[in-house]
């Protein structure tokens, strides 16, 4: 061999040397259009956060497939009275570093997430006291009995004492943070994989943590997150099989992914209801062309907006059939009696006359406020509801914002400047009560600062409200959802709101890739598998 | 020169205190951080005090003060978002940033050069109305367009070339590089193209313009009737004096190319500044937003101040200016 043929080989050499291993089958890659923030998990309460976190830590409970608790950390538990709740917890769990789990990090945990700094402090009340009995087994006691005291504690993850105090990451990383916080770049959970690599906003590579305690579902050796903001950019690197997962797909791309041949959109039916609200509580609205009185006051109003709003027409051509029409404030899946409701019948005929009967028959004009990046096709479902208002002879002049400058308007701190608007709500507890009582409750409450935190619009019933409070105590389901029935029921009757509906998920999914879509949008990679190239 | 450059230096504090003042006025319109700090259904009140620990209450005279004291001692604050200090957050995200934008000028100057040169020596010849045709192209089309037309024909359509990020990078140091690595040269290629197209359209306009203006000169005549070569004639004095304008506009769009960078990066998912800055400005967070336009701010005073030192070395009769003026 001559010597420029060596130099060739040695050159060639390194070349491959230096190219990338080709992607091993069990490497499965995933886009989301949200960054992974914070490792911290009481940092950020928002679905992708908690989704990612949910792969290297848990909690003492968990969500299946179907949203139904199941058992964690804790293997059992009983409530030998409504206000004293057992856990069992599980033996030989080790977190990532080897320390063992014990009462000891559930009691931490629980200081820890309801301390300063957290932004998970409505998972565990406050008047829950923790007491260790043994190193597994623990008593939560409470004033009063809550039925849902767990049905928030999946997203509410364990940490590891030993860890946090090592570090100095005893309390949840503040938001007026002024040195860098330790736990928001390192994790140390239980859960089935670990964090190998993390670089804030550019990419996380997760690998499997061969210590768990369970059997895992998935047949992974690393999954490679990078959050992809641009949709465009998301949608063509599931085409080019650069990436097997991506979140959301827009809605206009679905057609497309599925006409590829290389990957499929799941669109299974999301929880989260959209609907619009009205300024109810203001004497004169903000941003209204009606002087000295507040139209929405009226009930006819209300009933006639919510009769002129078509949404058989925004299901078909704004969402492109992927939604789920809604009676309720509350998803389907996550109340039994919903069939029970039915939508009133679209009749701009009769909303006019309603309209004419409040003395409205020559409409008048409104703004609404909208968010343009926040649900799926929020500006567009606006601008639709713009023009079917028109039809009944209201002027609505549309003010669509992106969320960062909408939510600083319309929520609480913003003074709920709002007259109408489009908001979204998925009930963090999974349950009723957090409807009823965040946005169905009356606001100003003496003894309760935090009901209707998200009322923007002001509604106020205090029959609802008593009702509200009993369903929290109820222990007994039938008789519980009975009254949330009642309560519901009072909320149609008055027209508090205009359901719209639940939205559709779509994940882009290459069709190497089996996982299950569970309809709270968690992305959640443990129960994925992934055929051989 | 040594007075010249000082004067420039303290010229550059007061473009950045400027750039610094008209930021600050402008955040409070970007919306309030704290919404997405926390969660949706977090309480009224603990949002209140997290306004209140980040000093969002105070006027905006203090909070600028406050800002620039911590900036003057390179503390850019810690990002909203992150809880990361905003200075290991650039520093992370520059050499991704950098190396995109030098490769990006590099190919505009060498291919707007050069198609510029030819299109003025050959002006009659069809490549070079194609080459005018498709420069017009790459000047009316927006940058993010370009990229993502790129990315349906070689990414998706025929899978050449990788459709987002940088591919492996190697570190040396604290910086990446992706420059030395098979699949950091490919995730190069789109971008630096996408990013550098309007640069390369824009010199080879110019550099075709003033061509054919020095070509029509008296010593261009005069270097003819002496007898040089056509190619001493066309490269040593008629391209040597076009380079002059050259050379300010590449330099000063140096800058914007760096500034541009901020869409192409967002359509690659390039994980540089630019990329930051946009994910900064819909969460509102200020610590980034703030310490990255300085550091622009900064970037285009420093090529400024670099652009009239060369000018010196490549045109002597501007010498005598600036060391009477110095």
């Amino acid at each position: 061999m001559s010597v420029r043929h060596i130099l060739l080989a040695a050159t060639l050499a390194s070349l491959v040397a230096l190219s990338p291993l080709p992607a091993s089958s069990q490497t499965l890659r995933y886009a989301n259009q949200g960054e992974l923030k914070s490792l911290d998990p009481y940092t950020l309460k928002e679905t992708t956060t908690i989704a990612h976190h949910a792969h290297v830590y848990e909690g003492l409970v968990t969500r299946d497939k179907q949203l139904k608790i199941a058992p964690a950390l804790a293997e059992s538990w009983e409530t030998p009275t409504p206000t004293h709740w057992r856990f069992h917890l599980r033996h030989n769990v080790k977190f990532h570093n080897g320390d063992p789990f014990t009462a000891d990090d559930v009691l931490f945990s629980a200081q820890r997430v309801r301390a300063n700094g957290s932004n998970f402090l409505s998972n565990v009340p406050p008047d829950a006291k923790f007491v260790k009995i043994d190193d597994y087994t623990v008593d939560v006691m409470l004033d009063a009995p809550n039925p849902i005291l767990i049905s928030q504690w999946d997203g509410w993850y364990i940490m590891d004492k030993k860890w946090c105090e090592e570090h100095d990451a005893v309390a949840p990383t503040p938001a007026s943070a002024t040195t860098p916080s330790y736990a928001s770049l390192h994790e140390n959970g239980t859960g089935p994989f670990t964090i190998e690599s993390h670089q804030p906003g550019v990419k996380t590579v997760f690998k499997p943590f061969a210590g768990w305690w369970g059997k895992p579902e998935h047949n992974l050796k690393e999954i490679v997150f990078t959050p992809i903001g641009s949709d465009a950019t998301r949608v063509a690197a599931l085409l080019s099989g650069e990436v097997d997962v991506v979140e959301p797909v827009p809605l206009q791309d679905i057609q497309r992914v599925n006409a590829s041949g290389v990957a499929t959109v799941l669109n299974g039916p999301e929880i989260r209801t959209i609907f619009l609200g009205m300024d109810q509580s203001r004497d004169e609205l903000l941003y209204s062309s009606v002087k000295g009185k507040n139209p929405f006051k009226d009930i006819r109003v209300r009933e006639a907006f919510y009769k002129a709003i078509d949404i058989e027409a925004i299901k078909n051509r704004v969402m492109r059939g992927l939604a789920t029409p809604s009676a309720l404030m509350v998803a389907p899946q996550l109340y039994a009696l919903s069939k029970d409701f039915t939508r009133p019948k679209y009749d701009p005929d009769g909303a006019k006359k309603l309209l004419a009967e409040a003395g409205y028959s020559d409409g008048f004009e409104v703004t609404m406020d909208c968010p343009n990046d926040r649900y799926v096709n929020d500006a567009a479902i606006c601008q639709a509801v713009v023009g079917m208002l028109a039809r009944i002879g209201v002027k609505v002049d549309l003010l669509a914002q992106p969320k960062a400058l909408y939510f600083a308007k319309v929520l609480k701190p913003g003074g709920f400047k709002t007259s109408f608007y489009l908001l979204g709500w998925t009930p963090a507890s999974m349950d009723s009560h957090n409807v009823l009582h965040d946005i169905l409750g009356c606001r100003d409450d003496p003894k309760d600062s935090t009901r209707g935190e998200a009322n923007l619009g002001g509604y106020c019933n205090k029959e609802l409200d008593a009702l509200t409070d009993k369903i929290l105590v109820e222990t007994d389901t039938a008789k519980r959802d009975q009254m949330i029935k009642q309560a519901f029921e009072i909320s149609i009757r008055d027209y508090a709101y205009i359901p719209l509906h639940q939205q559709a998920l779509s994940w882009g999914v290459s069709k190497k890739v089996k996982l299950t879509q569970r309809a709270d949008n968690q992305v959640l990679l443990y129960w994925a598998t992934k055929t051989e190239e | 020169m040594l007075a010249f450059t000082v004067r420039r230096a303290i010229q550059a504090i007061g473009v950045m205190i400027a750039v610094g003042i008209i930021a600050f006025s402008m955040f409070r319109f970007a919306g309030d951080p704290v919404n997405q700090m926390v969660s949706i259904d977090t309480p009224a009140a603990e949002r209140a005090a997290i306004r209140e620990q980040l000093g969002l209450n105070d006027p905006i005279p203090v909070q600028f003060v406050r800002y620039f004291a911590g900036a003057a001692q390179f503390n850019f604050g810690i990002s909203y978002q992150f809880r990361q200090p905003v200075a290991t957050l650039l520093k992370e995200r520059m050499p991704a940033t950098l190396e995109l934008a030098t490769v990006a000028t590099i190919l505009a100057i060498v291919f707007g050069i050069l198609t510029g040169v030819y299109s003025a020596l050959r002006r009659d010849s069809i490549p070079a109305k194609i080459l005018q045709a498709v420069s017009l192209i790459g000047i009316s089309l927006p940058t993010f367009l370009i990229g993502i037309l790129l990315i349906y024909l070689f990414a998706v359509t025929l899978g050449w070339l990788p459709s987002f990020g940088r591919g492996q990078v190697v570190r040396i140091g604290w910086w990446t590089t992706g420059l030395l690595t098979v699949s950091g040269l490919k995730a190069l290629i789109m971008p630096s193209v996408t990013l550098g197209l309007f640069q390369m359209t824009l010199i080879m306009r110019l550099v075709r313009a003033e061509m054919l203006e020095v070509l029509r000169t008296d010593y261009i005549r005069f270097a003819r009737a002496r007898g040089l070569t056509t190619r001493a004639i066309h490269f040593g004095h008629a391209l040597r004096n076009t380079l002059v304008p050259v050379i300010t506009v590449a330099g000063l769009q140096f800058g914007s190319v760096i500034a541009f960078a901020i869409i192409t990066e967002t359509v690659f998912q390039w994980p540089g500044m630019g990329l930051l800055f946009v994910q900064a400005v819909q969460n509102v967070d200020i610590p980034i937003m703030a310490a990255y336009l300085l550091m622009v701010s900064l970037i285009f005073v420093t090529i400024n101040l670099a652009v009239d030192i060369l000018y010196t070395v490549v045109d002597p009769r501007l010498r005598a200016t600036v060391s009477r003026a110095g």
